[in-house]
């Protein structure tokens, strides 16, 4: 193994763990993971994907930073609102961690350019706020047979599920269509409890470290949910469904949908 | 015996003397042996148990001079 003197040190926790050790360690840091959204759960995943040492994150989010941001989105700070999301969580996870190259996309997340970004990466870490992203990643990772962590949060309640294409269940056999308009509140409208994103974050961070170690057991076919003020864990198992649009015996979708329309019509 | 690896942890301190052993140890087939010279005294004791946990066999702890030991383990278990 050649880690340096350096990185021998940063990584002593996790090269002395039987189930990571040196070689665990050089496959993290060859790993290459892609975040949608550098916002609530982007940043706990990056920050501790970043201090894992993994070595490329590719992060996309087209906002700036905010001040109503701050009391959840770790990675940025009150220097740098204004700031676009993705060179803020670049500034601080490669601060962190300079083993860690972090590449920017100050762009949205779109059926045309999502194929082309994520199919470089060997995992997909989907940490958006809207139902229209989280189906078209599911969609594009399903058909670029993409390992994808999903994470959603809203007021004290979260819910992590690891999607491997062809091993287990996809987003749409738990939910076949995004909901219909105004029956779930976004985080904007409903409120969220700030610590709950790193809570959610972190179980997301370590479903991807345990993809690229190929240790444990993955939350594949499986959904865990977590509530904050009643302080429980919950796993629901969720059967591959036969007849699903996306991943079933006869797919039906055969090209990513913009539900963008559809879904900004709950914002009103 | 002859070990199919030495490695020399003179000058260093734990945990790294059981993080570089550890690596080291990684290097080796099972059944293969590591012959470790250090002078730290706490890894002395360290060391055996944790590669003992690890389901290593340690073979021998011996001090060589006033300020240096040897330490051989055969590697057991697969990483
Ligand atoms: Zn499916």
């Amino acid at each position: 193994m050649d880690f340096t003197e350096e990185q021998l040190r940063r990584y002593s926790r996790h090269i002395l763990l039987p189930e990571v050790g040196g070689k665990g360690q050089k496959k993290i840091s060859q790993a290459k993971v892609f975040l949608v959204g550098a916002g609530g759960l982007g940043c706990p995943v990056g920050y501790y994907l970043a201090a894992a040492g993994v070595g490329r994150i590719g992060i996309i989010d087209n906002d700036t930073v905010e001040i109503s941001n701050l009391q959840r989105q770790i990675a940025h700070n009150t220097k740098r609102i204004g700031m676009p999301k993705v060179i803020s969580a670049k500034q601080t996870f490669e601060e962190l961690n300079p083993d860690v190259e972090v590449v920017p996309y100050k762009d949205k997340l779109t059926t045309k350019n999502i194929l082309d970004l994520i199919k470089d990466y060997d995992i997909v870490v989907d940490g958006s706020d809207n139902f229209s992203t989280r189906y078209m990643v599911n969609d594009a990772c399903v058909m670029l047979k993409k390992p994808l962590v999903s994470g959603a949060i809203l007021r004290f309640e979260g819910q992590v599920t690891t999607i491997i294409p062809e091993e287990g269940p996809c987003y749409r056999c738990l939910f076949e269509e995004p909901p219909p308009p105004g029956l779930v509140p976004s985080c904007q409208e409903a409120g969220v409890l700030g610590v709950l994103t790193g809570v959610i974050g972190s179980l997301q961070a370590t479903e991807v470290l345990k993809i690229i170690l190929g240790k444990g057991e993955l939350l594949k076919g499986e959904l865990i949910i977590y509530n904050a003020l009643r302080m429980s864990f919950r796993k629901v198992k969720v059967p591959k469904n036969p007849d699903c649009p996306m991943c079933g015996s006869h797919p039906t979708i055969k090209e990513l949908i913009d539900y963008e329309e559809y879904c900004s019509l709950q914002a009103h | 015996m002859q070990p199919d690896k030495r490695l020399n942890i003179k000058g260093e301190i734990c945990p790294y003397t059981l993080v570089k052993s550890k690596l080291a140890m990684e290097d080796l087939d099972v059944g293969e042996v590591l012959e470790i010279l250090l002078d730290y005294p706490e890894a002395i004791n360290s060391i055996p148990k944790a590669m003992q946990n690890y389901g290593h066999t340690v073979l021998n702890v011996e001090k060589i001079n006033d300020t240096d030991w040897v330490i051989i383990i055969r590697k057991e278990v697969k990483d």
